[in-house]
Order: C-alpha cells, then sequence, then structure tokens
C-alpha cells in the first residue's frame, strides 16, 4: 500500500446553534492513497460536504473544527498559520463545488478567474496565465477557448460552468481535489460528460480525489474507497468491489436496497427506509441509525457502535454486523 | 382505450424575450411546440426530459396555469384553454399539482393542518369546523399523526412536509394530479417511502397521475407510459417498459445510457462514449430535428427537415427519420 497523501484522524466539527450543538461530523478518520478516489456518501444532515469543508478549513463560524487532524505531507492543516493553509488551497488541495453560478464570481470573465490562482500560486504573469487558462478550458472541453476564455459565468451554461470550475480547480495540478456534489445541479447526459472528465483528469494528473456524492451509482463508476456516513458518524468504509457486494451496515444496505434501478420490472417492489434521516443536534446516545434500523437491539441504544476493522481493510460501526461477524 | 381523461394536442406555448433596443422584437423562446398526448382515466404518464425540453411549462398549461400560445387542453369533456373563469376555477378542484420542494410550496407561518385545509376555504367549502376535520383525515391518509396538525413545516422533515403538501393537493378530491418531480428534493433512502404512497393513494382515490421527472428510472417505474421530450417536442412516447427495453429515439437510447449504473464492475459512464456537446438554449432551437446537433445517427435531412412524430407499433410511437 502506498504512503497515503491524506490522513484524516478522529475529525469532529460541530455548530453551537439555539438548538442545541449540531455534531455536523463526529469523529470521522480515513485515508487517500495518491492517485485514488474516494467517495463519502450519505444523504441530507450526514456530515459529508462539512468533512470535506474541514479538511481545508472553509467552517465558518458558528461551525468549528472541535477535535482531530487532518495530515498532508506530514502537516496538520489543522494547525497551519493562515498564510499556510492558503497556500495549500488553491494550489496543492482544491475543491469544486455544486452549483459553478455560485462559486463563479459574476463580474469576473472566465479566463481571469482560472488565471487567478495561477497568478498567485505559481507566479505567472498576466499573458501565461491567460495562455495557460485557454490550454486548461480547452482540456476540459470548452470548444473555441480563445474566444470563451474572456465570456462572462453568465454566457456559459451550467455544464460549461462546472468545466470552468474544474478547469480553476486542476490549473495547479493538484494533489487532491476535493468535488462537492459536482453533477447533482446538472442534467444526466451532461451529469455523464462531467463524471467521464473528472475520471479522466484525476487519472491524467495522477491527483488523489475525494467525491462526495449521494448517489451511489456515481460512486460505482468513479470510487476506489468508500465511505458512507450517517449523522456524522462512518457508517461503513472500504473498497467499493467489497462495500457494494457486501455491505455490512444496515444504513448501507438500506441504500443500496431504495435504488430504483432501471433494469428492475415494474412491479418489484419499492424498498425504502423507514422514517428521516437524524439531523445530529444533540444527538442522543448509541448509535444514530437504530431509529430507522431494522435490526437494531437494545445495545444500539445504550453505546454508539465503534469502527471495526477486518483484515481487508473493511470497515464498519454496528454492533450487530459485529456480532454476525464473530458468528460467521 | 376508452376516452381519455385528459387530451391535449398541438400545445405550444413561445415566450417573447426582450429585445435589446426599444422597439426591438425580442427572439422567441420555444418552451413547448405543438405536443400531443392523451392520459386514460387511472392511468399515470410520465413526462421526462432534461432542462428546457419544456416538461413543466406542460405541467403549467395544462392546468392553465399560464396561457398558451396555441392549442387544445380537453379535461374530462371540456375544453381547458376555452372556458370562462368561473368555470375554470371549478374545474381546477379536479385537478391539483404537486410540486418538488414542498418547503417552497408550502407557507412557512401556516400550520400544515390549515395548509391541508386551505383549498377547501379557497374554494368555499364547508364551515372551519368541517374544513379542519377533513384535514385531519387527510393528514392520516398520507400517514401522518393528526397530532401535527399545529406544527409548522420547519418542524418537518422533507419527506414528512411533501406529505403534506400531497395531502393538500388530495382534499379536493380531484381526478387528475400532476406531479412535478416530487420526490427529486428528497433523500434516496425516502424517496419509495413517497412514491409507494402515491401509488395507493392513486389506488385509493382513483387518481390519474401526470408524472414529471428529470430521472428516468424514476419514471419507468412510476409510470405505466412514458414520454420524452427534448426542446420542447415529445421525441418518444411508449410503455415504459418498452420504451426501456426498445427505445428508438437515439436520445432516449442516450437519457438511458447516461444513468450511471450503480455496479462497480460496469463503469458505464466513465467507460463508454456518451452523448456530447450541451443541450442548446430553447431560444432558437437547432433547426430540422432539435435533436440532430448532438445525434450519433443523424443524416442530412435532420438539419433540414423535422422529424413528425409516428406510429411505429401499438402505443409507440416516435419522431426520428430512422423509422420511416
Amino acid at each position: 500500500m502506498a504512503e497515503p497523501i491524506l490522513r484524516v484522524e478522529g475529525l469532529k466539527t460541530q455548530f453551537k446553534l439555539r438548538a442545541g450543538t449540531l455534531k455536523a461530523v463526529d469523529g470521522i478518520s480515513f485515508t487517500l492513497e495518491p492517485g485514488k478516489v474516494l467517495c463519502i456518501v450519505g444523504e441530507s444532515g450526514s456530515g459529508k460536504s462539512v468533512t470535506a469543508q474541514s479538511i481545508l478549513r472553509l467552517v465558518e463560524p458558528p461551525g468549528r473544527v472541535v477535535e482531530g487532524r487532518v495530515l498532508y505531507r506530514d502537516k496538520d492543516l489543522l494547525t497551519l498559520s493562515e498564510r499556510e493553509i492558503e497556500r495549500i488551497r488553491g494550489d496543492r488541495i482544491c475543491m469544486v463545488f455544486q452549483d459553478p453560478m455560485t462559486s463563479l464570481n459574476p463580474v469576473f470573465t472566465i479566463g481571469e478567474q482560472i488565471a487567478e490562482g495561477l497568478r498567485a500560486h505559481q507566479g505567472l504573469n498576466r499573458a501565461a496565465a491567460r495562455a495557460r487558462a485557454i490550454e486548461l478550458l480547452k482540456l476540459v472541453g470548452i470548444p473555441n477557448p480563445e474566444a470563451r476564455c474572456d465570456d462572462y459565468p453568465h454566457q456559459f451554461s451550467g455544464g460549461m460552468r462546472q468545466r470552468a470550475l474544474i478547469a480553476a480547480a486542476i490549473a495547479c495540478e493538484p494533489d487532491i481535489l476535493i468535488a462537492d456534489e459536482p453533477t447533482t445541479a446538472l442534467d444526466v447526459t451532461i451529469q455523464a460528460q462531467i463524471l467521464k472528465l473528472l475520471a479522466d483528469l484525476q487519472r491524467r494528473l495522477n491527483s488523489a480525489m475525494i467525491l462526495i456524492t449521494h448517489d451511489l451509482g456515481v460512486v460505482a463508476n468513479l470510487a476506489d474507497q468508500v465511505l458512507v456516513m450517517y449523522a456524522g458518524r462512518m457508517a461503513e468504509y472500504g473498497d467499493v468491489q467489497t462495500v457494494f457486494r457486501d455491505p455490512k451496515h444496515p444504513y448501507t444496505v438500506g441504500l443500496m436496497n431504495s435504488i430504483i434501478r432501471l433494469e428492475e420490472p415494474r412491479d418489484a417492489e419499492l424498498r425504502s427506509i423507514p422514517g428521516a434521516p437524524l439531523v445530529p443536534i444533540n444527538p442522543p446516545p448509541g448509535c444514530g441509525f437504530r431509529f430507522r434500523c431494522p435490526k437494531a437491539i437494545e445495545r444500539c441504544s445504550q453505546e454508539a457502535p465503534e469502527p471495526r476493522v477486518d483484515r481487508q481493510g473493511h470497515a464498519f460501526a454496528c454492533h450487530v454486523a459485529e456480532l454476525n461477524g464473530a458468528q460467521a | 382505450m376508452s376516452e381519455p381523461l385528459l387530451s391535449v394536442r398541438g400545445l405550444t406555448k413561445h415566450f417573447r424575450l426582450e429585445g435589446s433596443g426599444l422597439f426591438e422584437k425580442g427572439p422567441t423562446l420555444k418552451a413547448v411546440d405543438d405536443i400531443d398526448f392523451d392520459v386514460a382515466q387511472g392511468e399515470t404518464l410520465g413526462l421526462v426530459g432534461e432542462s428546457g425540453c419544456g416538461k413543466s411549462t406542460t405541467a403549467r398549461l395544462v392546468l392553465r396555469l399560464i396561457e398558451p400560445t396555441a392549442g387544445s387542453v380537453v379535461f374530462d369533456g371540456t375544453d381547458v384553454l376555452k372556458c370562462s373563469k368561473d368555470e375554470l376555477q371549478k374545474l381546477r378542484r379536479e385537478m391539483q399539482i404537486v410540486f418538488q420542494d414542498p418547503m417552497s410550496s408550502l407557507n412557512p407561518r401556516m400550520s400544515v393542518g390549515v395548509s391541508i385545509a386551505e383549498p377547501l376555504r379557497f374554494h368555499g367549502l364547508g364551515n372551519q369546523i368541517e374544513r379542519f376535520a377533513r384535514a385531519r383525515d387527510f393528514l392520516e391518509i398520507v400517514g401522518l399523526s393528526t397530532d401535527y396538525f399545529d406544527r409548522l413545516p420547519h418542524e418537518f422533515s422533507g419527506g414528512q412536509n411533501q406529505r403534506v403538501a400531497i395531502a393538500r393537493a388530495l382534499i379536493l378530491r380531484p381526478k387528475l394530479v400532476i406531479l412535478d418531480e416530487p420526490v427529486s428534493a428528497l433523500d434516496v433512502s425516502i424517496r419509495a417511502q413517497i412514491l409507494k404512497l402515491l401509488e395507493e393513494l392513486q389506488r385509493d382515490f382513483r387518481l390519474t397521475y401526470v408524472f414529471i421527472s428529470h430521472d428516468l428510472s424514476v419514471v419507468k417505474r412510476f409510470c405505466e407510459r412514458t414520454a420524452v421530450l427534448y426542446l420542447g417536442k415529445i421525441v418518444e412516447i411508449a410503455e415504459s417498459e418498452k420504451l426501456y427495453r426498445e427505445p428508438l429515439h437515439p436520445y432516449t437510447q442516450a437519457l438511458i445510457d447516461a444513468i450511471p449504473v450503480p455496479d462497480p464492475s460496469n463503469r458505464n459512464i466513465v467507460q463508454r462514449a456518451g452523448l456530447e456537446g450541451d443541450v442548446p438554449s430553447p431560444i432558437n432551437p437547432p433547426s430540422g430535428c432539435r435533436f440532430h446537433t448532438r445525434c450519433p445517427k443523424r443524416m442530412e435531412r435532420c438539419s433540414t427537415e423535422a422529424p413528425p412524430l409516428q406510429s411505429v407499433a401499438p402505443g409507440h410511437q416516435v419522431a426520428c427519420f430512422l423509422y420511416r
């Protein structure tokens, strides 16, 4: 196994709200190997986006990272000075957000926004940065990049904006690309193009990627590793083949069953998970999923399950799965 | 097929956009362009397509929430587009709509019970006691406790709010309900809860649905028949099972292929060539067949001539020159 490029240990991020403490991320650990894709999957409120924001220290008050370490090249990103983290952010670790319209500045041209990072991080002059921006636009599949470079974001379609944002994110050939639901706002055929582009660039640049999504189809297409989150905690973590073939956590099983598959006959039973996702504000003790879990036992309401890792590196946090594993 | 409950013919909506000069005419946005379809009593018809295809405009036209440029909408024997204001008001009791995002379609300051009863008040039905009693009934019908009557939408999850929106749509006992992306804003694990509820309600209340979605897997699972729209035109319409098994229009095929398969040993999206290019703007859409700019099978005539929607098998129509 290669030396990981990113190691997240016991990350906890909380928001102090009037209603109580939102434990958005509550003890998440994972490693990311160079050139690999980790998908973080979960529903609304699972903490998947806050995890990504915490890594780059983008969490805003009332939110705060309260515990944990984020190790990148032997440095803990959480203890760096503002200046030091700024040098990494946008250069070595870059982010692509869900909605390209809100992450692009409407008063600057697309080219200027891509060039900005190149000038700040790589010290390119105006002309060189512009030339590189055009190259990047071409690389992400924008037709006629010389002319489109001077367009403003509103002149781009949703799919093209997402391409431009990806161009800006890969401009400095980062070690790690973090993409937060990068295709959720896009049409199906455009989503397919962007996913293909991300996979292609990631391979070509040999960057590691953290892809955040709620769509297991997207996970299956891109992931090497999968981290399933529920109510701020890790439910399951492992290699994509293993997690899809042999999901251990009842939540992962429930999610897989909830997929409406195109090839299923029309009269196949529609399956869902009862109840609604838990918002972890002052969460009660025990496992956050137990209210919706078909397999919950008494112990689940008393203590939160700690993640267990098997020999293949497949981890899950579930009392019941653990008991079953012991019997087998 | 017996007399359809809803019959749409030549439905067209063009929006005239603002011109750049004071007296200059702006360009025309062809949101819906000459579409025909029927929906039988008790049936569910799916309308599927990407943004700009006109699916939501079609819903609003059918309910006459916006006025069409041309065409006819006949609902239960009455021409919706020709009837008077009073007639329309009455007709609207029988045709309801459920929107994608319940948080924005419910009044945040109104308790969910009052929200559900609101259509009764609007149409002057019953006194308040009767209306609230009815609303309580409908809370239960959609699977919520009557204790929730006084709660506000923000106290509910997305799925629960969608149940409230459904109850509000059904309290007038409509014949037709248009479902505009009713599960798209919901988490994957609860989508099926809402779809199941809608299926039960359809049986119990003998409802007819028009189900609008961008998600072909959901449409195929939920609707008996599906119409695929592209830039304001129906390109194919067939039984859902058939549409999936034997898609004829290259766009339908592309839509099916673009769905990421949840199986890591079949990386269908990243390994296969997909559809290229952007969805063109419905302002000045491509000439001829509107799909020709992206079509992998385009022929010469496709850029000049628009293929009509034609029957290729019973109940299966397609608008493509490959099948003539």
